[in-house]
């Protein structure tokens, strides 16, 4: 098999809370926690969870906006997340990231045109000003806004048209691959749906790998490919779409699933209420880390890691309770 | 049918809200009725700016007067709201008709323990002693279901969790038995398990205190969980009403259509013939700043046509109990 785009390796990010002198007795919180995938060019990839399980920790990890605490990061067969800073920025034009809100991400004091041009110019794409200007143009058009709102400010627009000037600007430095952390989730219902289409669009025109954060699971379901499932710092099951959203094997997939609003007012679903909140990942549970709120835990589960094993095709999940003994998703 | 309007707990009258803006007149909401009865659940949906939470402020009278300026009617067990003087709404507002608002983190005072917040609404509405306010604020926390409600009715809001906090607020509107829960998207901020437990805890304490809830939200899969009714708002106005199951079996107002389109819904990319885009409602909704003759959605309907730019279609019942506004709704033989 050739190699994957982008592979990730036991990563770790551990952020130290302060505490004693020297950094005895300093604590700290384990955000992610030996965290591993791959994700294949053309690929998308949902990174799905709760508030805290480490899901924008991860995409922050791959940017390097913070160095992980170890772990490896492999783009395109090289390691990326031990390069120095120079040796870093020629790669990170092939990862770009669009955030949640894009009233905050845009620069309100410039130009549509100079936030796109911006990572042109500071990769060197363009050879001269009509190839740039050549490129503005293709790039509006891209994401379907007008031309003349180049010289437009950020604050000229709605929420859905920033969040396509946030897309434009991932594009322009022509990446392999868009991190998506919560991308669509600000966005109003009707505007959500185009922004979900012109990802799907551009993902087919370009060959884009997207590795998609977000905890909306219904969009999840329809625009991924495969599912990691996050639990304090951890992937409690990674699958294909199909194995993920028709027969979860993991007790927290379940519950997610089952949580999940539908909007049909007769769908008539059992639903798995999680009893109390998600512990503090400064103090994790022992053991798996979902036995407080699982509605299967047993002795194992108190004292033993479970570890990632294989339960179908590409289908992995850690949890002791074995593939038979598991409940079957209430459906 | 009986008169709904002379039985209801609440009924809004042709609510005006308009803001006076440096750039112009902002008409928020334009003209909106509806009522709800006693232990009733109507949720009003829309996306922002659709008028639905100030439709909720202008109910308990907390917007201020300018820039606001209300006119229509709001009657609430016979009296109009409205016109009630600012004494009398005091004696409402956290008693009869209590809120529940999106963020828990900042619609609680940090600085004072959650008993004392859950207490102050008894001592004022109900006279209650500080001792007896306390007693009763863990009976309260122990009613939405927060444990060891003895220790937690002296933390104060930090020490809680997201849906904890959720919970106290709910424990704060329901001290004084309201008969009208005002709930401006109530589990919107919180995840997905915590939002299952919130809405959980909010159809079992409507079966055991019997109040009439109006949910304010834009999550349609929420709608569908808890509602009974459901008023369906754009750019200020009620464009289609009806009982739940006929809203989302046969939606006749186009916006509501677009809407439910545009939400995929879990477990139907697996099912043969699977849309694999999502329906776009193309464009934006219109300025509230400027005056509009047609219809409101005309700017983005897929079916326009001259008629719908000149003229705003009426609200008319299309089926029993069913309102749209649109002058090519589906209508059936029955409607009244």
């Amino acid at each position: 098999m050739s190699q994957p785009l982008l592979a990730v390796n036991d990563l770790r990010k551990h952020f130290l809370l302060g505490g004693g002198l020297l950094g005895r007795g300093a604590r700290s919180l384990k955000a992610v926690d030996g965290v591993s995938f791959t994700l294949e060019k053309g690929e998308t990839l949902s990174l799905v969870g709760e508030s805290g399980c480490g899901k924008s920790t991860v995409a922050r990890s791959l940017m390097r906006l913070f160095p992980p605490t170890s772990g490896q990061v492999v783009l395109g067969g090289q390691r990326i997340d031990d390069l120095s800073a120079g040796a870093l920025r020629p790669l990170r034009r092939r990862i770009q990231m669009v955030f949640q809100d894009p009233f905050s991400s845009l620069n309100p004091r410039m130009r549509v045109r100079d936030i796109l041009a911006e990572p042109i110019r500071n990769f060197g794409l363009a050879r001269n000003r009509a190839d740039l200007d050549g490129r503005l143009a293709a790039l509006m058009e891209r994401v379907g806004l007008p031309r003349e709102a180049l010289s437009r400010f950020p604050h000229e627009f709605s929420g859905g048209q920033r969040q396509r000037i946030g897309i434009a600007r991932a594009l322009a430095a022509e990446p392999d691959l868009i991190i998506c952390d919560e991308a669509v989730s600000a966005l109003d219902v009707s505007v959500k749906a185009q922004i979900v289409n012109l990802l799907q669009d551009l993902q087919r025109e370009l060959d884009l790998a997207l590795l998609f954060i977000s905890h909306d699971l219904a969009i999840v379901e329809h625009m991924t490919h495969r599912v990691a499932v996050m639990y304090l710092g951890k992937i409690v099951e990674i699958g294909p779409r199909r194995a993920i959203f028709l027969a979860p094997k993991h007790p927290y997939t379940q519950a997610l699933l089952s949580a999940v609003p539908v909007p049909e007012p007769d769908a008539g679903r059992t639903r798995i209420v999680l009893r109390g909140d998600v512990p503090s990942p400064i103090n994790p549970p022992s053991g798996c880390r979902f036995h407080t709120r699982c509605p299967h835990a047993f002795a194992r589960c108190r004292t033993e890691e479970p570890q990632l094993d294989k339960v179908g095709g590409d289908h992995f999940a850690a949890c002791h309770l074995d593939g038979a003994a598991m409940p079957a998703q209430a459906a | 049918m009986p008169d709904l309007k002379e039985s209801a707990l609440l009924s809004v009258e042709n609510l005006q809200v308009h803001f006076r803006t440096p750039d112009g007149v902002n008409r928020a909401v334009d003209g909106v009725s509806f009522s709800i009865q006693s232990g009733e659940t109507l949720a009003i949906v829309g996306e922002s700016g659709c008028g639905k939470s100030v439709t909720s402020m202008s109910i308990l009278r907390l917007l201020p007067e300018p820039p606001a300026r209300l006119a229509g009617a709001i009657r609430f067990e016979g009296r109009d709201l409205l016109s009630l003087p600012e004494r009398e709404m005091r004696r409402i507002r956290g008693n009869a008709i209590s809120v529940i608002f999106q963020e828990p983190m900042t619609s609680l005072n940090p600085v004072l323990s959650v008993g004392r917040q859950i207490g102050e609404t008894l001592r004022l509405h109900q006279g209650l002693s500080r001792k007896d306010a306390e007693e009763r604020a863990v009976e309260m926390l122990a009613l939405v279901g927060i444990p060891e409600p003895r220790r937690r009715v002296r933390e104060y809001p930090h020490q809680l969790s997201g849906g904890m906090r959720q919970r106290v607020m709910i424990a704060i509107a329901l001290a004084c038995s309201p008969k009208l829960l005002i709930a401006d998207e109530p589990t919107t901020a919180l995840d997905v398990t915590i939002q299952a437990q919130i809405l959980d805890l909010m159809r079992d304490l409507k079966r055991r205190v019997g109040a009439a809830i109006m949910l304010i939200t834009h999550d349609l899969g929420v709608v569908a969980e808890v509602a009974d009714r459901v008023v369906v708002m754009y750019a200020g106005r009620k464009v289609e009403e009806a009982a739940v199951r006929d809203l989302f079996r046969t939606p006749r107002h186009p916006y509501t259509r677009g809407l439910m389109g545009a939400v995929p819904r879990l477990g139907a990319a697996e099912r043969p013939g699977a849309p694999q885009r999502l329906a776009e409602i193309p464009g934006m909704v219109p300025s509230l700043k400027t005056r509009i003759d047609g219809c409101v959605f005309a700017g983005r309907c897929p079916s326009v046509t001259d008629l719908c730019r000149s003229h705003a279609p009426a609200l008319e019942p299309k089926a029993p109990g069913h309102l749209a506004a649109c002058h090519y709704a589906p209508k059936d033989a029955l409607a009244a």
